[in-house]
């Protein structure tokens, strides 16, 4: 009966998806204000009725519903109570449905907080986004109906998949919905001022904070997803240039380059129509990855089941909304007034600067993720792009992105001076040549590029410092400067740490990426084997039993200098259903880098002292990344709580009056 | 359409060996050759993993193709000869770094070319909208403008 | 900011939706992945027979006059299983000579695989390491390849023959090369 009042409240929710789609732009068109006002009611009444719908496929997974064919699919009454509540998005159908309740979700809370926009504008706004939630809800109706019986019910379920029962996959996917869905809101916010004909700077002053939220949101998801293939994969990669992770990096691209452009359309009233182009690609990018996901058109390891006619519909909807909106665009930019003119050495040019290089950046992932699918289309015999290509692609463009990251802050609006800039910046000038040249020396030219991505990261951590310090004079007076700085603006600190949190990025994947030891090695209990400096003794091997798997279990002893450091215990788990095989690495996150074992198989015949093969490593700066990514996040929440946003509210509303 | 579906589904069918974290794979004694041979397995393909290469795959097959990377190393082939060799099995598909040629010269190109168009599309639109020159008044303006920057400038911003 | 440019982003969205049209609806396995042996010579390896004292692969086995079928399988491979009965009718019906290829097996598991199933082989060698597999740029079990008189790989059939595969891919495929 819940499945069936769940099914009842997706209906509902298609219904009014329908009527919100339609009612208040009638309503605009007569002018008749009590139409237009009908929009908040049902942005909010379709946020319930899905909430309700996936509460009901929720319960459905808490109890392992079984006559449901997704629980039965996907579940399993032996799986710890955490996976079965996640399992609820793990599967194809419930991550659609979670979708589209993020989609609802943001579109009251636009009703909600938007009450400082302009009730028309409002109004066009949930009505692009009621349309855009009445695709997905249509979709999931038509091909994808999450609370499809089955009969007879079978008495257990088939499992999920155990790679993907982990702590950090269980919130990976939501947290990426909430980046990819929140761009629906720059997105909605671009239609309905292409509709309007007018982009200001107050409608860059409120979109940027959506663009701000849907960007930590999916900066922090596509670091869930790293640190997830770090830990599970068993190989210490965090990023394999596989086509999904690219399907999460292009809309995070655009969203980059969204949130530097909306501030030139805010401060200059300038980059009107190239904004209102990124934030429809931005979200057009999260409405691709969807399709590449679920279609089946590309092979990935994360893909969902694939079914051609799902991706013929989705295709369908992607084609509409991205067409349509693209056309629009097309039809009205050119009627929108230009804006401010600005020099060449000004903090608008080193912005465009920044823009053009990420969204290059961007049309580069997307050509080599599909480029074998062009060369395919044209005939030719099969090729692969992989992390070669892109990583190439990454230094070509990001290095230069990275030196002006540095700069930009420090140039003016309107006309800056390089020769200000560089004497302020000498400092990080000198620190990162003389690391670069101190590391080609040390390492007697091997490590060029190394050097230079040291060089890089440096440049950037310090020259973000530098621009802080600058600003509260603290040069000039230490103790007054710190004053200042509590009353900077949070805008301004939290750019500074963002940029700084790259920097620190920069630096862990070099530092990673060049001197990770790793040693393959075969061990009976009581041998030792060396991996960067630390001592790894295998003490003992044992099986243990877990909720749903039985597992074999190392245990190493890790010494440095004859002193125990740590102890690991890797195990490599076999589940029941499936049947399948995982690796626990064992990871111990030291100052200077992670310790990282895993075992493998018994070598010949299982005695007392079996051999076992092991995989050792150390991997320095591992740590970098997450701090790095995390320092990017809070800048950006930081930047989220700037007076600015509330002061740009009052301003709208005395507008609006 | 149907037909795609069957397929599709003998895909989940085809069967790989059980996986395994083997190590009977020796690192080549000159440590100049491991690190060649290394560099080299990062670019190979998976071929039953996607998307991965054979440096940091358990599949069976990356492990055998490591074996035979390091063996012909070994023999005395350089990487361009390892290379062609995987490429006369398994086509060009097995490269995680498509080579430089014609019909990848669009994917090579695409960083370089991109910024060349939109720095193409900057100079045209600067030379098909040339500002208008500016009145007497406007000069004076922007002249008052361009000081209180400079002024801006010199003074410390908090 | 106006010109002709503004339809640009569209114009390459479109071209983007085209593609992937025509690659949703084209017949296409995305993991599958062409042979790159077909229009070349077989590769000539010398392996050993799966019976004891049986004949081994020799080169000359390639270069019958008449296409052969190169079989790769394995007991530990369930979709081979499947794709047997298309064997044994190959054989019989269609008196095509094959050859089997135990991949990665063990002598006796092999051998007890085709005692139980049939065994549908002119001749059973076996790649107890896949190093012959890696020689065919095999990437897993099943797969299928037909050689001509001369040697020359015609076609390479990728994953299970079920379902039609046999009457509509394999066949001709034999047929041409004759």
């Amino acid at each position: 009966m819940i499945a069936e009042a769940g099914h009842f409240a997706l209906v509902i929710a298609t219904i009014l998806a329908l009527m919100a789609g339609i009612v208040p732009p009638v309503g605009l068109k007569r002018r008749d204000m009590g139409l237009i006002a009908l929009a908040d009611s049902f942005a909010v009444a379709q946020f319930l009725m899905v909430a309700i719908a996936f509460a009901a496929l929720m319960h459905g997974f808490i109890v392992s519903d079984f006559s449901l064919k997704v629980v039965a699919a996907n579940s399993h009454t032996a799986k710890p109570m955490l996976y079965k509540v996640a399992g609820t998005w793990g599967n194809h159908e419930g991550s659609l449905l979670l979708w589209v309740l993020i989609l609802t979700l943001f579109a009251s809370l636009v009703s909600l907080f938007g009450r400082n926009l302009p009730l028309t504008f409002r109004a066009r706004v949930l009505s692009v986004q009621a349309l855009l939630s009445l695709g997905f809800l249509l979709f999931i109706l038509v091909t994808s109906n999450p609370f499809e019986r089955l009969s007879p019910a079978p008495l257990e379920g088939n499992g999920l998949n155990p790679l993907l029962q982990d702590p950090g996959l269980a919130f990976h996917p939501p947290m990426l919905y909430l980046g990819y869905v929140g761009l629906s809101v720059a997105f909605s916010f671009a239609v309905a001022a292409l509709i309007e004909r007018e982009v200001t700077p107050m409608w860059a002053r409120w979109v940027r904070p959506w663009t701000l939220a849907a960007w930590i949101f999916l900066t922090g998801g596509i670091a869930l997803g790293s640190w997830w293939a770090y830990y599970e994969l068993g190989w210490g990669g965090w990023w394999f240039w596989d086509p999904v992770e690219n399907a999460s990096f292009m809309p995070w691209l655009a969203a980059s380059a969204l949130l530097h452009s909306a501030i030139v359309v805010e401060k200059r009233d300038a980059l009107k129509s190239w904004t209102i182009l990124l934030a429809i690609v931005a979200f057009s990018f999260s409405l691709l990855g969807t399709f590449l996901v679920r279609s089946g058109v590309i092979t990935s390891v994360h893909a969902f089941a694939v079914d051609p006619t799902r991706g013929i519909f989705i295709l369908g909807f992607l084609a509409l909304v991205v067409g349509a909106s693209l056309t629009l665009f097309a039809m009205r930019a050119p009627s929108l007034a230009p804006g401010g003119l600005f020099g060449l050495v000004s903090r608008e040019s080193a912005l465009v600067l920044n823009n053009i290089l990420l969204a290059t950046f961007a049309a580069v992932v997307l050509i080599g993720t599909l480029y074998p699918l062009f060369v395919e289309a044209a005939g030719g015999a099969q090729i692969s792009v992989g992390a070669p290509f892109f990583n190439y692609a990454a230094l070509v463009l990001m290095s230069p992105l990275i030196v002006a990251l540095g700069l930009g802050p420090l140039l003016a609006w309107k006309r800056g001076r390089l020769s200000r800039a560089a004497r302020i910046l000498l400092p990080a000038l000198i620190v990162a040549a003389v690391v670069f040249v101190g590391t080609v020396w040390a390492t007697a030219g091997g490590y060029v590029m190394s050097a230079f991505g040291l060089a890089l990261g440096l440049w950037l951590i310090v020259s973000a410092k530098l621009e802080i310090l600058q600003r509260i004079r603290f040069f000039e007076g230490p103790m007054a400067g710190l004053k200042r700085l509590v009353r900077l603006p949070r805008a301004a600190l939290g750019m500074a740490l963002a940029h700084m949190g790259l920097g620190v990025l920069v630096l862990a994947i070099t530092i990673s990426e060049t001197w990770t030891s790793e040693t393959l090695t075969v061990l009976s209990p009581g041998e030792t084997a060396m991996a960067g400096g630390y001592e790894f003794t295998l003490d003992k091997v044992e099986p243990v039993a877990g909720p749903n798997y039985a597992a074999v279990r190392g245990t190493l002893s890790v010494r440095r200098d004859g002193e125990l450091v740590t102890v690991l215990t890797p195990e490599d788990r076999t589940f029941g259903d499936p049947v399948m095989e995982t690796t626990e690495a064992a990871i111990r996150p030291l100052v200077t880098g992670d310790l990282y074992a895993v075992i493998g198989e018994a070598i010949g015949p299982v005695a007392a002292d079996g051999r076992w093969s092991l995989r050792l490593y150390f991997k320095p700066a591992i740590s970098g990344l997450w701090l790095g990514t995390l320092m990017m996040m809070a800048g950006g929440l930081l930047s989220l709580t700037d007076r600015r946003a509330r002061v740009g509210a009052a301003a709208a509303r005395e507008k609006a009056a | 359409m149907k037909h795609l579906l069957a397929r599709l589904m003998l895909v989940a069918a085809f069967a790989l060996p059980a996986h395994a974290v083997d190590v009977d794979e020796v690192p080549l004694d000159d440590p100049a050759k491991e690190a060649e041979a290394r560099d080299l397995m990062k670019e190979v393909r998976c071929l039953v993993c996607q998307n991965q290469s054979i440096e940091d795959s358990d599949a069976d097959l990356a492990r055998d193709l490591r074996v035979i990377i390091r063996e012909r190393m070994a023999a005395g082939d350089d990487t361009d000869q390892v290379k062609a060799y995987l490429v006369e099995r398994y086509g060009d598909w097995v490269l995680l770094k498509p080579p430089v040629a014609g019909r990848t010269l669009i994917l090579w190109g695409s960083p370089v070319l991109i910024l060349l168009l939109v720095a193409a599309g900057l100079l045209l639109r600067r030379r098909a909208a040339p500002p208008p020159p500016l009145s007497a008044e406007e000069e004076a303006k922007l002249k008052a403008l361009l000081e209180a920057a400079e002024a801006d400038e010199k003074e410390p911003r908090g | 900011m106006r010109g002709p440019w503004v339809f640009l982003p569209l114009a390459a969205f479109v071209a983007l939706v085209a593609l992937m049209g025509a690659m949703l609806l084209g017949d296409r396995n995305p993991a599958e992945v062409d042979s790159a042996l077909v229009g070349r010579a077989a590769p000539t390896l010398t392996l050993y027979a799966l019976e004891p004292g049986g004949e081994p692969l020799v080169p000359a086995d390639l270069r019958r006059g008449v296409p052969v079928i190169v079989n790769f399988f394995a007991s530990w491979c369930v979709p081979c299983r499947a794709e047997h009965e298309s064997l044994m009718a190959l054989a019989g019906e269609h008196k095509v000579q094959i050859i089997g290829i135990a991949y990665k097996d063990k002598p006796a598991a092999a051998r007890a695989f085709l005692e139980e199933l049939g065994n549908p082989y002119d001749k059973v060698v076996l790649d107890e390491s896949g190093r012959a597999g890696i020689e065919w740029g095999v990437s897993g079990v099943p797969e299928t390849f037909v050689i001509d008189g001369d040697g020359m790989v015609r076609y390479r059939h990728w994953g299970p023959v079920v379902g039609d595969a046999l009457e509509t891919r394999l066949l001709p495929a034999v047929e041409a090369a004759r």
